[in-house]
Parts: C-alpha cells; sequence; structure tokens
C-alpha cells in the first residue's frame, strides 16, 4: 500500500476540486451563477472553472437568482447536470419559488418520467463579519421542502465528497457552504480526493460518553472545540456531524444518544421553528426510554440575522454549549 | 481630496461616449396587429394549412365544451377554458417541428392536445388523479404549469441546452397577459435575449387576469413593446386570425432555429367564457363587449375565408364537426370511467430512492391499507 501525502488544503479548495473533477468527468455538468465565470465567484470557489472548460460550461448569468435556477430547471429538463450559485444565503430567496413550486417536485408531478439532477450551491452562516442578508442560516425553509435534499460539509474532505455525490444525485439537492469554514484547513490528499460517506449518513466526529451534541455545518469545530473544554468538567462529549439533514441519519444520532443518554443539538439558526425543534423531537421518539435529561437547543436567537458587530453574542458559541451540558444534569436540579 | 482642494488641478473631460446598443426601431412592433384573413395576404396561404387550421380549431372548441361539461358533472374539479382563443393554441402546435418543445400554461390544454397530446391524459391535473398525466418527453410538451410564468425559464433554459448540445430544437413558451407582471417573464426574457437562446415567446393577451383588464395590468403601449427593453423583436398579431398567428409564430421558430435568438409575440385574442367555471365574469365585464368578439371569432372568420374562396364545402365542414364530435365523445366516455389509483404512488416519486423517513411512512400508509382490507 503507498502511503499517499496529506496536504493542507481549504474547504473552498476542495469544493472548487470537486466542481472541476465532476466537470472533467461528466460534459453535462455545467457550473453558472452570477460571477462564476471570470471572478471566479466572490469567494473564488468556482476560480479557473471557466478557464479550463469555457464559458459554455462555467457561465456568468445575468444578476436574477429566480432565472439562474428557472433556466438550470429547463437545462436540466434537456439532459445537464447544473450546479447553480446562489452567491449569498439571503440571495436565494428570490429563487424559492421556483425551488419550491418546479425544483422539489417535478419528478413527482411526473410520476419519475423528469428528474431534475440540479445542485444549487448556497455559501450561508454567518462569523464573517457580513453585512445584512449576507449571514442567513436558511436551512429550515430547504428542509421544510419535499423532494430537496441538504446537505453541508463540516471539513475539507466531506467538501469534495458531499459536493461530488451532490452532482451525481439524480435529485435536486440544497448544497449548504459554510461560509466561515471556506478558509479551514485540513489535512487531505489533494492528489487523490475520495468521496466519503455518501449523502444521507451522519458521523461521529468524536467519541465521548456523557452526552451527545447534534451538529452540522459550521458549528461542528464550535462543538469539537466546547468538548475539549468540557473535559476539565468532567464530561466526555460525543460530537455527532450530521452532514445531511434530508435524509436524516436518525441511525446514527439515536445510537448515540442511547449510549450517552443525554443530548444538545447545535446550530446557528434560530432555534423556534428551526432544525432543533425537529431533531430534537425525533431524538424522543426514539430514546424516550435512554434519556436521563431533556434534549436541549443551542441555537441563534429568534432574530433577523444582527448587525456584524453584535454577531459574537447571536452565534451559538463554547460558552453557550457548554452552559447547556451543565443543564444536562436534570435529576440533581429537579 | 475635495474638488475645491482640486481646483486648478483637475481638468473636466468629456463624458465617455453613449450610443444605443442595438437599433430599436427593427424591434418595435407594427402600430396594427398583423392579420391574414380577409386582407389580400389571405391569397398567399397554403390552402391545405388553411383546412388543417380550420378542422384543429373545431375540435378545439368541442373540447374545451365537453371539458366545460365534465366539470358540471364533477368529473374535473376546474377547467379554465380558452373558447374564442382556439387559434392561438393549434397555431402554437403548428407551429413546431416534432423535435421543438411546448411550455404551456394551465390553460393551454388544446395546444398539447393539438400536439398529439392524449386528450385525457392531458386533463389528470384539472381531473385530480396526478399532476402531470403524461411523459413530458414523450411529445415534447412540459408539465402545463399552474404558478404564473415559471415555465418561461425553463423554455429558455431547454433551449439553451439544446443549442449546447448541438440541436436544432426551439422552445415555444405560452404565457396570459397577466403573466407578463411576474418577475419569472422579466428574467425569462432577459435570459433568452442574453443568451440569444431559440425561444418564442407567445402572450395571449385574452383581456382579463380573472377579473383585472390590462389596462390594470400594464402602462406599456402594448405587451409586444416590452420586447424592445430586452433587446428582442416584438410582433402583434390578431389572435383570432389563425392564419395569421401561425404564418407569425412559424416565422419565429425560423428566425430562432436559425439562430436569430428570441421573439416576443402578442397575440390580442378573448377569452369569451369566464376564468374558470367556478369564475362569475359578469362581475367584471359588459355583454356588449363579449359580444362585439363573438362577432370575430376565429372559426367564424376561416371558415367564412375558406368558404369565400372555394376551399371548403358543406360536407367539409361536416366532416370538420364530425371528427370534433368523435372526440368528444371519446373524451366523455373515458373521463366517465373512474381512475384507478395507487396511493402507495404518493411515495413513489418524491426522490430516486425514498428516504428512511419515507420509507417509515409507506409503512404507515400500507398498514392502514392492510386495515381496511385493501392490502396489496
Amino acid at each position: 500500500m503507498t502511503t499517499v501525502a496529506l496536504k493542507p488544503a481549504t474547504m473552498a479548495q476542495a469544493l472548487t476540486r470537486a466542481m472541476r473533477d465532476a466537470m472533467a468527468a461528466d460534459p453535462n455538468v455545467h457550473v453558472m451563477g452570477e460571477d462564476v465565470g471570470t471572478l471566479g465567484g466572490v469567494f473564488r470557489v468556482t476560480d479557473g472553472l471557466a478557464k479550463e472548460f469555457g464559458e459554455d460550461r462555467c457561465t456568468d448569468t445575468p444578476l436574477a437568482e429566480a432565472g439562474i435556477l428557472g433556466t438550470a430547471v429547463g437545462m436540466a429538463m434537456y439532459g445537464l447536470r447544473p450546479v447553480v450559485e446562489m452567491q449569498f444565503d439571503a440571495f436565494a430567496y428570490p429563487a424559492f419559488e421556483q425551488l419550491i413550486s418546479h425544483v422539489s417536485r417535478t419528478r413527482n408531478r411526473t410520476r419519475g418520467a423528469m428528474p431534475l439532477p440540479i445542485t444549487i450551491r448556497v455559501p450561508y452562516g454567518g462569523g464573517i463579519g457580513g453585512v445584512e442578508h449576507h449571514s442567513d442560516s436558511s436551512e429550515a425553509y430547504y428542509m421544510a421542502t419535499p423532494g430537496l435534499h441538504v446537505v453541508t460539509p463540516a471539513t475539507v474532505a466531506d467538501a469534495y465528497g458531499l459536493l461530488r455525490a451532490a452532482i451525481a444525485s439524480d435529485d435536486p439537492v440544497v448544497f449548504l457552504e459554510p461560509k466561515r469554514l471556506y478558509w479551514s484547513k485540513d489535512s487531505w490528499n489533494p492528489d487523490e480526493p475520495q468521496s466519503v460517506e455518501p449523502i444521507g449518513r451522519a458521523v461521529v466526529r468524536r467519541s465521548g460518553r456523557s452526552a451527545t451534541l447534534i451538529t452540522y455545518g459550521p458549528s461542528v469545530p464550535v462543538c469539537l472545540e466546547a468538548a475539549e473544554a468540557a473535559r476539565e468538567e468532567g464530561w466526555d462529549l460525543e460530537v455527532v456531524d450530521l452532514r445531511s439533514l434530508v435524509p436524516f441519519d436518525d441511525e446514527t444520532v439515536a445510537a448515540s444518544v442511547r449510549r450517552t443518554g443525554r443530548a444538545v443539538v447545535v446550530h446557528e439558526s434560530g432555534g423556534f421553528g428551526g432544525p432543533g425543534g425537529e431533531i430534537a423531537a425525533r431524538v424522543t421518539e426514539r430514546c424516550f426510554h435512554h434519556l436521563e435529561a431533556p434534549v436541549l437547543r443551542v441555537a441563534g436567537f429568534d432574530i433577523p440575522y444582527p448587525p456584524p458587530m453584535l454577531e459574537r453574542h447571536h452565534l451559538p458559541g463554547v460558552d453557550r454549549i457548554l452552559d447547556a451540558v451543565g443543564r444536562l444534569q436534570w435529576e440533581a436540579e429537579n | 481630496m475635495t474638488v475645491m482642494e482640486q481646483r486648478g488641478a483637475y481638468r473636466p473631460s468629456p463624458p465617455p461616449a453613449w450610443q444605443p446598443r442595438t437599433d430599436p426601431a427593427p424591434l418595435l412592433p407594427d402600430a396594427e396587429p398583423y392579420r391574414v384573413l380577409g386582407t389580400q395576404a389571405a391569397a398567399q396561404a397554403d390552402p391545405e394549412l388553411l383546412r388543417r387550421l380550420y378542422a384543429e380549431l373545431v375540435r378545439g372548441r368541442r373540447y374545451n365544451a365537453q371539458a366545460t361539461a365534465l366539470t358540471k358533472q364533477g368529473r374535473l374539479a376546474v377547467y379554465p377554458s380558452s373558447t374564442g382563443q382556439e387559434a392561438c393554441e393549434v397555431a402554437a402546435a403548428l407551429a413546431l417541428e416534432d423535435r421543438d418543445w411546448l411550455f404551456p400554461s394551465y390553460r393551454d390544454t388544446l395546444a398539447a392536445v393539438a400536439r398529439g397530446l392524449d386528450p385525457v391524459q392531458a386533463l389528470t391535473l384539472l381531473r385530480g388523479d396526478w399532476h402531470t398525466g403524461y411523459d413530458p418527453r414523450e411529445h415534447r410538451v412540459a408539465p402545463l404549469c399552474t404558478p404564473l410564468a415559471t415555465q418561461l425559464p425553463h423554455a429558455v433554459g431547454l433551449a439553451h441546452a439544446a443549442r449546447l448540445k448541438g440541436d436544432d430544437v426551439v422552445a415555444l413558451a405560452m404565457v396570459g397577459d397577466g403573466g407578463t407582471s411576474e418577475g419569472d417573464f422579466h428574467e425569462a426574457l432577459n435570459f433568452a435575449a442574453v443568451w440569444q437562446a431559440p425561444v418564442v415567446f407567445l402572450v395571449q393577451n385574452n383581456g382579463f387576469a380573472i377579473s383585472v383588464p390590462l389596462a390594470k395590468q400594464t402602462a406599456a403601449p402594448s405587451l409586444a413593446h416590452k420586447a424592445v427593453g430586452y433587446g428582442m423583436p416584438g410582433r402583434l398579431v390578431d389572435g383570432n386570425d389563425a392564419a395569421a398567428v401561425h404564418e407569425v409564430l412559424t416565422a419565429a421558430v425560423r428566425h430562432a432555429r436559425a439562430g436569430g435568438g428570441p421573439t416576443l409575440v402578442e397575440a390580442i385574442t378573448y377569452r369569451v367564457e369566464a376564468h374558470t367555471n367556478a369564475d362569475d365574469a359578469t362581475r367584471y365585464r359588459g355583454d356588449a363587449e363579449v359580444e362585439t368578439w363573438r362577432g370575430h371569432d376565429p372559426i367564424a372568420l376561416l371558415e367564412h375565408e375558406l368558404t369565400e374562396r372555394g376551399l371548403i364545402d358543406e360536407a367539409g365542414i361536416r366532416a370538420a364537426r364530425d371528427a370534433a364530435e368523435t372526440l368528444a365523445a371519446d373524451l366523455r366516455e373515458r373521463m366517465n370511467q373512474d381512475p384507478v389509483l395507487d396511493p402507495m404512488d404518493l411515495f413513489a416519486h418524491v426522490y430516486a430512492e425514498p428516504t428512511p423517513q419515507l420509507r417509515e411512512q409507506q409503512d404507515q400508509l400500507r398498514a392502514e391499507l392492510a386495515a381496511e382490507g385493501e392490502q396489496r
């Protein structure tokens, strides 16, 4: 067995590589969106694709999100596999009618005759000091729409593997890219990038015995940091990275909570009507007799995303997670 | 540095030269809607085509009447009739080659049927047994679209994709006057013009968006005038003149196929019946207006032309009506049979593979069906 050289790479580089490899493997893969061509994307995630594959394969579109996604629907109808970029989370809202009225349900509407293999890349979430409309976590809207897959990577390897899987999927995939992890580095083998776990599988990022932190995307590194800090308090925390919100991996999550007996769901988006409520309910339904405490949520506040100078008070951080972990000593308190 | 501080050093230069990117004049529609029937142009029309248009118009009207009757019997949840607009529907279908695609709105069942779609399959959306009863790829007819104008960008994307693949396929997208106010109308036309996509947009201006008249819908000189703002030609046609609509659409399709880019065609027509059987049109328009339009009926116009020029006789007219009756009888008979539905179909086509969550729900429904004594 040859040893492969692991090199540090950023999540943005892995995403670019995933698109490049997908485009090289299948001439039907087309990348499109505002600024994705000449500029290489405002985050440079599509850097070099127009140069390598031409402007017909990596296309700068007019500035119109409904038009970008709507034309992608027609392209998919004709056999292409469009990968569209929405540039920023809140910029995707004009495209919601196309997403909800067509992208998500055309397979269903046509009894399977017309699947739409579209990947919708949405840079999402806060923590980069963006101004209003540049930091939303909109995953709950996508999760509430049947017919869409919703995935979000937290590691460099997953960024590559999940994006390849999304582009290869015959169903539409909303691919949520945690903006603040674009420049995070992992050791990765860029010469032989591997697709890792498939869509729909969660992974245990850190094993522990006293409680489970259930999280995804930008909150995964925060939870790992919290787990390290919690060791001082005598807590041995397990961290589950969901990777895929739809389909949801009930099995991995429930198995972890049955082992630990306690769970906290952590995410940036608001708690009310947010993903955490759904996840807590699913965990409770499956693990009620194993639970030593209610499933708690650590989420962003139920407010419009705050201005950048206040966002650190809004985003779930290590302290807020540790505070919730402390509250898991339910018996002592009651 | 402020302008005051710059004084002395600052030398204003004239602004960069400006000129329109293209000459707008050729894009503007003619002052009058284009007409063929009853004019000198009719002499050039192909008699065979006129007879074919006539047969399709008669069939289409009978189809509309039969479908409306089926709503009264409770066989259809709703039917948006295109009576009075048959010329647009038929010309839309006949202007296309087999390899082309049609993107209809919910009122355009007739165009889909005239393109060869099974009349019953075309009605499943309105009957309620499934959303789209046909394989869109088989006849190259996109699903009948209920949201307004959202199918227009699909037509642009499909036509663009076809051209990228080297196929000379044209997409014809149909929309109503109300639909031109939607954002997707704008985005679709803009994308089409920028990409020079082989698309033809057909606006059937039938005077009303449910109850709202055109004057409250737009302040544009005409809907065809909107084209110039996108950099594509706008064409105005009498939508009740089947020969004229066919000629204008055929030219636009040919232009698109040859790489000339998109065209916006506005057909001036009228919805003689209400928006749907659930609508009361007397609340928003008077009888006199409707009567005026009944006097400019697409079937009567064409029949008059054909008769005047000796291209059809009583027997020919009767043959067209008999064919329409056969269609109606077949539709009546087949629509009066209860569709056979499989409840498990609810889960069959949400994803290529059902999610674990959907499998659980599938099991739940299966158990419920078993309990009802209907185990499959």
